[in-house]
């Protein structure tokens, strides 16, 4: 006690060394041998060795191209129609939900139950060929009597966007159901429309619900490697398939690392734009 | 129209899923091999393991765990137990711990690489990779000798697979089964007969289609389809032909997806109307969907030996009892009998002959000298090569 009155200043560091140490341990460290890592160049035969590497990244980068676009493009669709999906859905279970607000709540959260690779796999039997969901498309003309859902672009973007919409819908939840209903009534009041009401009030403040969901969405769905594999074909592979096959299959850690280096590179750029686009004080409410 | 969790109960959907199970652990354990490869500044090459043969000490240990292929051992009607582990169990007291969880040998390399590069045990007595891994892991110094004091039974291994290049005396690998790689296709829906892979790339089979992920089975198929013998030196002119000629195939959408084992759900669903397959993987399917067959193309079908080895850590002695048990004949019979597989015990045909007598005019499972004569298995250096490897995983779509 006596040692802490003399030094005061000690305290702030004490009460955050816990989450320091955390940060360390599981960030810092992993982030170094990442790097590391990505500057390696061997194979399994011959051993790994450091040597400044940098060919792994100009490699990683001119091979994968493709895929680095395909899953940003990806990612970015799901978030949006994850967006478009939960925005409606949540905000009727925030100002209308009543006292069922908890069980439809629960609804969303339900799916999360079930293991992730058993839900993706689930879309396998919904998707099939000769499938319901497929028939009645064809009924009505959205896809070619001959054609197919499973395995295209569009099963790999839908298992996404379902997979991701909880981390969308939940943040979203959050601050619509913060929003002070008098605020709405005081706009009413003031000879706005509902329209305006929900344009001027509803959506400004729910927005760093929005942020929050996008960034959350869209981040773990640029790395998922899970839909591409099991609802994709060769051609929609992500990036995140690539540098599975990588560390674990053909064990080139290098580029492996590199590949994950670029990626978190790319993503840290897109959102530092998309926060400088939004403004992050939002993100305070 | 079945419910789509109904689905879930398929034994087929279940092997798929512990594909996927073994992919998941996988990322679980990526940090680790960071720091494997980061702070050891990198896997070095070891020396085989310096395991005097004479010094075992010849003790049962209580447990063993085996870690072998999905739907690669006998199983009872409701798929709950295995009978042959059971009787083991029985007649020596060492309870069995089997895992199905090798589902791809490059996905099982990755994971049980990091621990073995450090001298690590991988908590397993036994491990059934192909031949050429085997090899691989022998080379890299990650396998222990078998006690052939303890394997009276190893007389009855079958005399074409008693020396292979790689372990001429057996004194660190025994065969568990051999497989036929060919296609599995439902005639109904291909509308024929498939006689040859060139036919997979037929346009009215377009995105119907799939392909192991595996370059030995894929590539190999179609080198034997252009005359070129795989099993020997393979010219790279030829090699790259073929990564054409399926590249092709990938930018059309000609090829739905490649897989692991797990092309066997689509296939039995009939998403999937033609697959390149392993033999015994059809006779599994077929309940499920009886229009399936299996064929192997005329100008042949590829093969490889899963074989069962001790990596570093595992019990010498325990694991070599076990190998002994699997080579007696009646014990053998029971697991060929189930898994439609090529077995490697002399006196396998004679015991099933007693159990299931209309499997013995079955050339995939009791190959006939037509059938073995035109089987190749492929070269293991190439598998190695470098170079091969990241044309075939540029192929494969990652």
């Amino acid at each position: 006690m006596t040692f802490l009155h003399r030094h005061r200043w000690l305290t702030p560091y004490l009460l955050l060394a816990p989450g320091i140490a955390f940060l360390v341990v599981f960030f810092v460290v992993p982030l170094y041998y990442l790097g590391y890592t990505s500057l390696q160049e061997g194979t399994i035969q011959v051993g790994y060795t450091f040597n400044w590497a940098w060919d792994n990244y100009s490699e990683a980068f001119s091979t994968y191209q493709e895929q680095f676009f395909r899953s940003l493009l990806y990612a970015g669709i799901a978030t949006l129609v994850a967006l478009l999906i939960s925005y409606p859905l949540t905000y009727w279970i925030a100002f209308r939900g009543g006292r069922w607000k908890n069980l439809l709540l629960l609804f969303i959260i339900a799916p999360f139950f079930v293991t992730y690779l058993i839900r993706t796999l689930a879309w396998q039997n919904i998707l099939s060929d000769d499938g319901l969901v497929v028939n009645a498309l064809q009924f009505l003309g959205f896809v070619a009597d001959d054609g197919r859902v499973l395995a295209t672009s569009t099963a790999v973007i839908a298992g996404i966007t379902y997979n991701f919409l909880p981390f969308m819908a939940l943040p979203l939840y959050v601050s619509l159901e913060q929003i002070d209903k008098s605020l709405i009534e005081a706009a009413k009041d003031l000879y706005a429309s509902s329209t305006k009401a929900f344009l001027r009030v509803t959506l400004p403040l729910s927005a760093p619900g929005v942020i929050a969901g996008t960034l959350l969405t869209f981040i773990p769905a640029a790395g998922d490697f899970i839909n591409a594999e099991l609802l994709g074909t060769p051609n929609q592979a992500m990036i995140g398939n690539v540098i599975q096959s990588k560390f674990l299959e053909i064990t080139d850690y290098g580029q492996a690392a590199a590949l994950s280096v670029v990626l978190m590179a790319v993503i840290l750029l897109l959102i530092v734009v998309y926060t400088r686009l939004v403004g992050t004080e939002r993100l305070a409410g | 129209m079945k419910h789509p969790f109904e689905r879930m109960n398929d034994p087929i959907t279940r092997k798929q899923l512990l594909r996927r199970a073994a992919a998941g652990g996988i990322t679980l354990s990526v940090p680790g091999l960071l720091a494997a490869c980061g702070g050891g500044g990198g896997i070095e090459a070891e020396q085989p393991a310096e395991t005097g043969a004479t010094t075992v000490e010849q003790v049962l240990k209580d447990e063993i765990t085996v870690s072998n292929w999905p739907y690669y051992i006998d199983q009872n009607d409701d798929a709950t137990k295995f009978p042959t582990l059971e009787q083991f169990e029985e007649a020596t007291g060492v309870k069995v711990n089997y895992l199905e969880d090798i589902n791809s040998n490059e996905e099982f390399f990755g994971e049980i690489q990091a621990p073995l590069s450090r001298g690590q045990s991988i908590d397993r007595d036994i491990i059934v990779p192909t031949a050429w891994l085997c090899a691989r892991l022998l080379r890299l110094g990650y396998l222990q000798k078998l006690d052939h004091s303890a394997i009276p039974n190893m007389a009855n291994l079958e005399d074409t697979l008693k020396s292979p290049s790689w372990d001429p005396n057996r004194d660190y690998s025994l065969p568990w089964q051999s497989y036929i790689t060919g296609i599995g296709y439902d005639p109904k829906k291909v509308g024929g007969e498939l006689t040859s892979v060139e036919q997979l790339l037929d346009p009215a089979l377009k995105g119907k289609i799939t392909m192991l992920d595996s370059m030995e089975d894929t590539v190999g198929l179609f080198l034997l389809e252009m005359g070129v013998d795989p099993s020997g030196e393979i010219d790279p002119t030829a090699y790259d032909e073929v990564i054409a000629k399926i590249q092709k195939a990938v930018d059309d959408g000609q090829i739905r997806q490649f897989t692991g084992n797990d092309y066997t759900g689509p296939l039995s669903k009939g998403d999937v109307w033609a697959s390149i397959a392993w033999s015994g993987d059809i006779v599994i399917l077929q309940p499920d969907n009886p229009n399936l067959v299996f064929t192997m193309p005329d100008a042949g079908g590829m093969t490889s030996v899963d074989t069962m080895v001790i990596p570093t850590g595992g019990d010498v002695y325990t694991a070599s009892t076990f190998m002994n048990f699997f080579y007696d004949p009646k014990i053998a019979a029971q697991v060929t009998a189930y898994v439609n597989y090529i077995s490697p015990v002399k006196g396998t045909k004679e015991e099933i002959m007693k159990i299931a007598p209309e499997l013995v005019e079955d050339p995939l499972v009791f190959p006939t000298p037509e059938v073995l004569e035109n089987l190749y298995e492929f070269n293991p250096e190439a598998i190695e090569n470098v170079e091969y490897q990241e044309k075939w995983q540029a192929v494969i779509g990652v």
